[in-house]
């Protein structure tokens, strides 16, 4: 009685809190995905029913009452009767064996070929993987208009997106439930994938093929909004980072510019041009740091400039030894970069 | 004689357990203590600092160090100068004969404060973690012999033997006696 009324308490509502949010395949967002939730549910349906008719099979055989019919003395004597009506079942099985599986290939061949017919033209924006963070650019027809972020891609709701994958160091994969299926991001050769949100809201993305230590925190967001909205926000990428706007504030930038952190991070519009850590020119503006590691905060952010190896060791950012108040002033103009 | 058998096997096992240890957060001091070199007037040769010393000369010894030291090489575009075998600004490093040291500590000083006709300091760029795992990856470059620890292997066309392979100079004529 206490089991049955734990199942039903905890683990049924927990079990179906895990098909809805904003990291599901179950709780589709886009036509990519929904067409993969329904190919889950037509496997799901068609393979239990098959389950449950062998379950049903095998119990029958095995409780039946063995008929007095059977001279246990002649065990291999033939009944052509008995014989011809086996043959059938077994042809029976055989026929509907061959056409189930004809059938799931056909409608999974069908669903996976309508992930790449897009319609309307593409916003591309290419992602690169690295160990463990995600580069995001977002390419225009004309070159000054590209745009460089990490960690957080913005889409315009509606409009397909058409991802152009590459890593720079190990396999990696993106993998946005609620929006499409998993493509790998391999060393060396370019991947696709295009999807459409349908609906404004955040989407959460994890790297989906182990890369190292940190894989589990290799995560993104992705966020859809209304196409009004994303052209504003794309227009206030362009700019260069905020001048400081206090004294504060511009130690920051000193800091940040004169430090080893500008041995690694861009921050366009300072000094500080390198370009293999992410591009923090408008670091405050993204949802998460460290690739979905920490809610961006001045706090999370001089936690994470003061000791990076603690918050997510192994990653690539070294401990650069600061004093106080120069991990004061670079947090708050880091907290500054909207 | 089954049963020390047996024990024997037991022990051999748990020798099998050990693992390198990977020191992924240096304490703050101890980063800061390994900044203190004492190189000789001439800037070539000189003293590790003693936490190098108790620390068992990790850059040199452990793989984890030496693949990060690997990937800084060509992270900070080493490569751009130092190119195997030819060079393009800056010597081959391919022989392990080195106009300012081999050893650890000038290699550390090259590095951390830059070097005449060229090498510039890193002190601003790097962190003292990175300079040591840079100088024991820069070590196995010109290293006549294999060591037990190698930094991993290359993903592009190897221009010569991996680090963890037999001699890589051993072919190459006897470095010049100054």
């Amino acid at each position: 009685m206490r089991l049955r009324h734990l199942i039903v308490s905890v683990l049924l509502p927990l079990a179906a809190g895990g098909c809805a949010g904003s990291q599901s395949a179950l709780d589709p967002q886009g036509p990519n995905a929904a067409s993969l939730a329904w190919l889950i549910g037509a496997f799901t349906i068609v393979c239990g029913i098959v389950w449950l008719l062998v379950m049903i099979v095998v119990g029958v055989a095995l409780l039946r009452r063995r008929g007095a019919a059977e001279p246990a003395d002649t065990p291999l004597a033939e009944d052509p009767g008995r014989e011809r009506r086996k043959g059938a079942v077994v042809l029976a099985a055989v026929l509907a064996t061959v056409v189930i599986v004809t059938g799931l290939t056909v409608i999974s061949y069908l669903a996976t070929h309508s992930l790449t017919a897009a319609s309307g033209e593409p916003l591309v924006v290419r992602l690169r993987g690295y160990q463990w963070w995600w580069e995001v650019t977002y390419t225009s027809p004309s070159p000054d208009r590209f745009v460089t972020s990490a960690n957080e891609i913005r889409v315009p709701v509606g409009r397909p997106v058409r991802l152009e994958l590459s890593a720079a160091d190990v396999i990696h994969s993106f993998w946005v439930p609620s929006l499409a299926g998993k493509q790998d991001l391999i060393p060396g050769r370019d991947n696709q994938l295009t999807f459409t949100a349908e609906r404004p809201g955040i989407y959460r993305a994890q790297c989906a093929e182990f890369c190292g230590v940190q894989h589990a925190r290799m995560a993104l967001v992705v966020v859809a909004l209304p196409p009004d909205e994303f052209a504003a926000w794309l227009d206030g990428q362009l700019r260069d980072a905020a001048t400081p706007a206090n004294e504060e504030e511009a130690a920051g930038r000193e800091v940040a510019s004169g430090k080893a952190c500008a041995a690694c991070h861009t921050i366009r519009g300072t000094p500080a041009a390198g370009t293999l850590g992410p591009d923090l020119t408008h670091v405050a503006s993204r949802q998460t740091i460290a690739a979905g590691t920490l809610p961006t905060t001045r706090g999370s952010l001089a936690a994470w400039i003061a000791d990076p190896q603690g918050v997510k060791p192994g990653n690539k950012m070294p401990m650069v030894p600061l004093s106080a108040d120069e991990l004061r002033a670079v947090s708050a103009y880091m907290a500054s970069l909207k | 004689m089954k049963r020390r058998a047996a024990l024997v096997m037991a022990v051999a096992m748990l020798v099998g357990c050990q693992r390198e240890q990977r020191d992924l957060r240096l304490d703050p001091p101890v980063a800061a203590a390994l900044d203190q070199v004492a190189p000789t007037a001439n800037g070539i040769g000189g003293a590790p600092p003693d936490v190098y010393v108790a620390l068992g000369g990790p850059y040199e010894s452990n793989a984890y160090n030496l693949g990060e030291g690997k990937r800084l090489y060509t992270w900070f575009n080493c490569k751009g100068c130092h190119a195997d075998g030819g060079g393009a600004s800056g010597p081959a490093l391919m022989d392990g004969w080195w106009r300012y040291g081999a050893d650890p500590v000038s290699l550390f000083v090259s590095l951390r404060d830059g070097r005449p006709n060229g090498m510039p300091a890193y002190r601003d760029k790097l962190t003292t973690e990175q300079i040591w795992q840079l100088v024991g990856y820069v070590q196995t470059i010109g290293m006549a012999s294999a060591t037990t620890a190698a930094p991993s292997r290359n993903d592009e066309m190897q221009s010569r033997p991996a680090e963890n392979r037999a001699p890589a100079a051993a072919d190459l004529p006897t470095p010049p006696s100054r």
